[in-house]
C-alpha cells in the first residue's frame, strides 16, 4: 500500500514536470528588447552597467536590486549556524575538547601548510572582486572555510579562536545592517546605493556594492568555519 | 554562425531532452530516496539531490542559445544582447546557500537523534510514532 502511494506520487510529479517543460523551448531568448525593457532581466542587464557601473550583473541583482532579500538570506545562514551550535551543544568539561582525527602523514601536513595561505588569498580575491569577476561574498567565504577545513582535519592542535570568529561575524552582520540604515537616513530608502559609482571595470566602482560583498564574505567565511569546527568535535558514541 | 550553433540547431530536441530530462530525473530520484529510504542520512542526501535538480532546472530555463555569462568584462561592454538571463542565476545563488543551511541543520538533528536512540533507522525510532 505504502509502495503504491509512493509510486503514484513520483509518477504524478514526473508527469507534471514533463508536461510543463515540454512547452518551454530550451535556449530561446525570453529577455526581449534591452533598450525598451519589458522584463526584469532586460531592466537589470541595462541598468547594471549604465547606472551602477557594475560589471557582474548577478552581483548587482543579489546585492543591489535584491539587497534586502540577501540580508534575509544571511540571517537564515546565521540562524542555521546558531541552531546547529545549540543542538550539538555540550558542556566544556564533559569530555576533553579535541577532535577525533587520524594522524596525518608528513606529506599531507606539509601540503596543507603550503595550501592554507594560498586558499585564504584566493578567497579574499574572489570576494573583493565580486563585482568584477565571477564569484562574490558567498563563494569567497566558502573557499576560506575550505582552507580552514583542510587545516582542521590535518592538524589535531589547530584551533580557531572562537571569540575572534564570533566578533568578526557579529561586526560583519552589523555592518551590513548599518549600510542599509545609512541608505535609509541619507537617501530615503533601505540599502539605497550612493550616487557616486565610479567607472565600469574599476576595482573601486559600484558605490556600496563591493563593501557589502566584503562584509558578506567575512560573515560567510567565519560562519562556515564555525559550523565545520563544531561538526568535527563530535565524539563517537561510547558503548 | 559557428560550429557550436550548427550542432545546437541540428540536435535541439536531443539537447532539450538531455538537459530538462536529467534535471527532472534528479528531482524524482531525490524524492524517491526521501520517501523510501529508512536511514536518516540517506533521507538528507535525497533532499540534497532534489535541491540540485531544482537548481539545474532553474539555470537551464535561463539559458540562451550561444549566450555568454552576464558579466561586462573589458572588451564585452556592449554585448548585453548576447548574455544569458541573470535573474535565475542570482536566485539559484540564494537557493544554494539556503540549501547548505538546511542540510547542516538537518544533519545536526540526525546526530542528536542517533545519540539519543542509538540508531538512525526511522523504523526503530519508536517515540516518533503516534
Amino acid at each position: 500500500m505504502k509502495k503504491l502511494i509512493i509510486f503514484i506520487t513520483v509518477a504524478v510529479l514526473t508527469y507534471t514536470l514533463a508536461v510543463t517543460f515540454k512547452d518551454i523551448p530550451f535556449g530561446e531568448n525570453r529577455i526581449g528588447d534591452l533598450n525598451n525593457p519589458g522584463t526584469v532581466s532586460a531592466y537589470y542587464l541595462q541598468k547594471a552597467p549604465e547606472d551602477l557601473h557594475v560589471s557582474n550583473t548577478i552581483t548587482a541583482v543579489v546585492v543591489n536590486f535584491r539587497g534586502f532579500d540577501t540580508l534575509g538570506e544571511v540571517t537564515v545562514l546565521f540562524l542555521a549556524a546558531t541552531g546547529l551550535a545549540s543542538i550539538l551543544y555540550r558542556k566544556e568539561d564533559e569530555e576533553e575538547d579535541e577532535r577525533i582525527t587520524l594522524k596525518s602523514s608528513s606529506l599531507v601536513r606539509t601540503g596543507a601548510k603550503i595550501l592554507f595561505p594560498l586558499m585564504l588569498v584566493l578567497g579574499l580575491y574572489v570576494f573583493i572582486h565580486g563585482h568584477l569577476t565571477p564569484g562574490g561574498g558567498f563563494q569567497g567565504g566558502a573557499i576560506i572555510a575550505t582552507g580552514f577545513l583542510l587545516m582542521l582535519i590535518t592538524y589535531k592542535r589547530f584551533n580557531t579562536n572562537h571569540n575572534v570568529m564570533v566578533w568578526l561575524e557579529s561586526i560583519a552582520g552589523l555592518a551590513f545592517v548599518g549600510i542599509g540604515l545609512f541608505g535609509l537616513f541619507r537617501y530615503g530608502s533601505f540599502l539605497q546605493n550612493t550616487g557616486w559609482t565610479g567607472n565600469l571595470n574599476d576595482l573601486v566602482s559600484g558605490g556600496l556594492i563591493p563593501l557589502i560583498y566584503i562584509f558578506i564574505g567575512i560573515k560567510v567565511g567565519t560562519e562556515l568555519t564555525n559550523v565545520l569546527d563544531i561538526l568535527l568535535k563530535i565524539k563517537p558514541r561510547k558503548n | 554562425m559557428n560550429e557550436f550553433q550548427e550542432i545546437f540547431i541540428k540536435y535541439k530536441d536531443l539537447i532539450t531532452l538531455a538537459v530538462y530530462g536529467s534535471a527532472i530525473m534528479l528531482i524524482v530520484i531525490g524524492l524517491y530516496a526521501a520517501l523510501v529510504k529508512k536511514h536518516l542520512v540517506k533521507i538528507v542526501i535525497g533532499l540534497s539531490i532534489m535541491e540540485a535538480g531544482v537548481n539545474l532546472l532553474f539555470v537551464a530555463v535561463g539559458y540562451i542559445q550561444n549566450g555568454t555569462a552576464p558579466i561586462f568584462s573589458p572588451g564585452n561592454e556592449n554585448s548585453a544582447a548576447k548574455m544569458v538571463d541573470p535573474v535565475p542565476q542570482a536566485l539559484v545563488l540564494t537557493a544554494i546557500v539556503i540549501g547548505f543551511a538546511v542540510t547542516a541543520l538537518a544533519l545536526s538533528l540526525v546526530i542528536r537523534l542517533y545519540k539519543h536512540h542509538h540508531t538512525a533507522n526511522i523504523d526503530q525510532i519508536k517515540s516518533l510514532k503516534w
